[in-house]
């Protein structure tokens, strides 16, 4: 098994996927460090799974539903619910601009 | 004569009752204990400054009605991701600072209706991520046995609030380790519930396929008192078991363990653990096995390997989970996570993206399948498996440094049972260097009747719930 090096630039593409700016002393700490982590990580391919199904719920519930009615005690106030945001309008949300912005297109 | 902070419930039940003392008496005593040691404790990092006012209703209800509900002026210390009205939560990270919750976690609600009074949130890992509190924004918590120790995490203010005695029981949560580590660290008994069992809803999440909330306390005889009040379906948590709850009560005070079955998992002795650790629990084994049970030494699957898939899923769903918070709609900017928060969602992001996420995610989810396997097929002859919490007894304050895999690391024992949706207990079996180690006591999903019942049997015939001098110590 070969070693899995992660490189300092994969560390800034993920960084921009995960919306998270880092020092520069961060990037080369970062791709140090997930290298590490990724040869741990390694030891899963000594075990064999080519019959096993993956697991992503552990106790056997699927498909729980609630009737699609309006619940009053789910939902909160508008003045409640903005009361947390630091920049509102109108009663809305105020978020930076995403189209036509000078922020680098995303990967 | 008992002093008033060395209560369990049943006792302080039994004193309001019997009218000698007030909710008002005990409230004010914790807050001084509070004032007096939690400066160089840092277990609270914030108060709830209704505590005495609430106190006061209560005693009032007392004098009315009597005690007719179940936790009726219990004070709770409550770790800082359970969402609670009226009490700044941040989850120890400087994203949430100043936040205000705009609803009650399901939990705290549940507490708050059968009577609790909560004295105040306590500090974690930030964002529970961590196994020493040394990863909150606020500082670490430091262990009540030995203030040159971490307390264990992520749950390590709510174990050190009990091993202190500056609340009288504690609501914390786990993901892989963080009700047990901590209770091991500070030498005090916790809960982690079937996953299921108790709501999420309100509980700032982390990985959401293994956390769970459950109680820290002096006994499991607490923890089953407040797991009866937490447990329950919920609609705001589609993953909450539609089982019906047991009164966890009935199973306390077995006389012995005679026709129990439990396995003694012989990984879970690390090749390189001390042997000291492993005498004491080699030592509840023989102790479980003179109370009538069955010990028998069983094999799981290396826990290395627990490591490796807990890092993939733990990461992978709490760079997920960590997306909300986008400095729009409450909390701060990105900027303000911490370097492990950083560093965690930076790894999940990177196993669950194109390319990756068959090699990484899936796989681990298929790992994950073989661990579930296993224990089913343990739980088809035994009860209960048994084994170490924690390598070893607390570490000292700085130990995570430059370690970036430090909580994976430290909950090598408890991951295969948490990433399986596991009941586990940690309680203290005995001493190394004047510090508490933890015993493990796991059984099946829905089965936490038998992991309290054998605690609780356990903790009847020996003498390990013991409690530092802050007087003398700090």
């Amino acid at each position: 098994m070969h070693q899995v090096q992660v490189t300092p630039d994969e560390v800034k593409k993920i960084a921009k996927l995960a919306n998270l700016k880092l020092q520069d002393n961060e990037v080369d700490l970062f791709a140090d460090q997930f290298t590490q982590t990724i040869e741990v990580i390694d030891h899963l391919n000594e075990i064999d799974t080519k019959k096993v199904k993956a697991t992503y719920q552990v106790n056997g519930l699927s498909n729980v539903t609630r009737a699609d009615e309006v619940d009053p005690t789910r939902v909160l106030p508008q003045e409640t619910a903005l009361r947390e945001a630091k920049k509102i309008h109108n009663g809305f949300f105020v978020v930076d601009r995403l189209v036509d912005s000078d922020a680098e297109e995303l990967i | 004569m008992k002093q008033l902070h060395e209560l369990t419930i049943k006792e302080v039940l039994d004193g309001y009752q019997n009218h000698d003392f007030t909710c008002v008496d005990l409230v004010k005593h914790f807050l001084n204990r509070i004032e007096k040691f939690n400066p160089k404790l840092n277990i609270y990092l914030a108060l709830n400054d209704r505590a005495l006012k609430e106190a006061e209703t209560v005693d009032k209800e007392i004098a009315e009605k009597g005690i007719a509900r179940k936790l009726l002026g219990i004070p709770f210390a409550i770790k800082d991701n359970f969402l609670t009205i009226g009490m700044e939560t941040t989850a120890s990270s400087n994203i949430l600072k100043g936040y205000k919750p705009q609803y009650e976690s399901s939990v705290t609600q549940k507490l708050l209706d059968a009577g609790a009074i909560f004295l105040g949130k306590t500090n974690m890992d930030s964002f529970a991520h961590g196994s020493s509190t040394e990863t909150s924004d606020f500082g670490p918590t430091l262990n009540p046995w030995n203030p040159d120790k971490l307390p264990g995490g992520s749950s390590g203010g709510s174990a050190a609030a009990i091993s202190a005695q500056l609340a009288t029981v504690a609501l914390g949560s786990e993901t892989a380790g963080s009700i047990r580590q901590p209770s091991a660290w500070c030498g005090v008994t916790g809960l982690k519930p079937s996953y299921g069992r108790a709501s999420r809803y309100g509980l700032i999440a982390m990985a959401s396929s293994t956390d769970q909330p459950g109680p820290i306390a002096r006994s499991i005889e607490d923890c089953a008192l407040v797991v009866e009040v937490i447990f329950g379906k919920d609609s705001f948590d589609a993953t909450t078991s539609p089982a019906p709850n047991e009164k966890y009560t009935d199973y306390l005070y077995s006389p012995d363990l005679r026709g129990i079955r439990i396995g003694l998992v012989k990984e879970y002795l690390l090749p390189d653990m001390r042997e000291d650790v492993k005498n004491l629990i080699l030592n509840a084994a023989g102790k479980l096995r003179l109370l009538g049970a069955t010990v028998d030494e069983i094999s799981l699957m290396d826990p290395k390997y627990a490591i490796s898939t807990y890092t993939v899923i733990a990461r992978s769903e709490i760079s997920s989970n960590l997306a909300r918070f986008d400095g729009i709609r409450f909390g701060n900017v990105r900027d303000t996570f911490c370097q492990e928060t950083k560093r965690r969602i930076l790894l999940g992001t990177y196993t669950l993206s194109a390319g990756y996420y068959d090699a990484y995610y899936k796989k681990a989810q298929a790992v994950r399948t073989k661990m579930i396997e296993q224990f089913a097929e343990i739980f088809k002859t035994y009860d209960a498996v048994i084994g170490a919490v924690s390598p070893g007894p607390a570490l000292s304050v700085g130990a995570t440094q430059n370690q970036p895999m430090f909580g994976e690391m430290e909950d090598i024992l408890v991951e295969q049972s948490a990433m399986s949706g596991l009941t586990g207990v940690g309680l203290p079996c005995g001493f190394v260097d004047s510090l508490p180690i933890g015993l493990q006591i796991t059984s099946n999903q829905l089965k936490e009747s038998m992991a309290i019942k054998i605690a609780d049997c356990y903790q009847r015939h020996t003498q390990f719930q013991l409690f530092p001098d802050l007087v003398k110590i700090i």
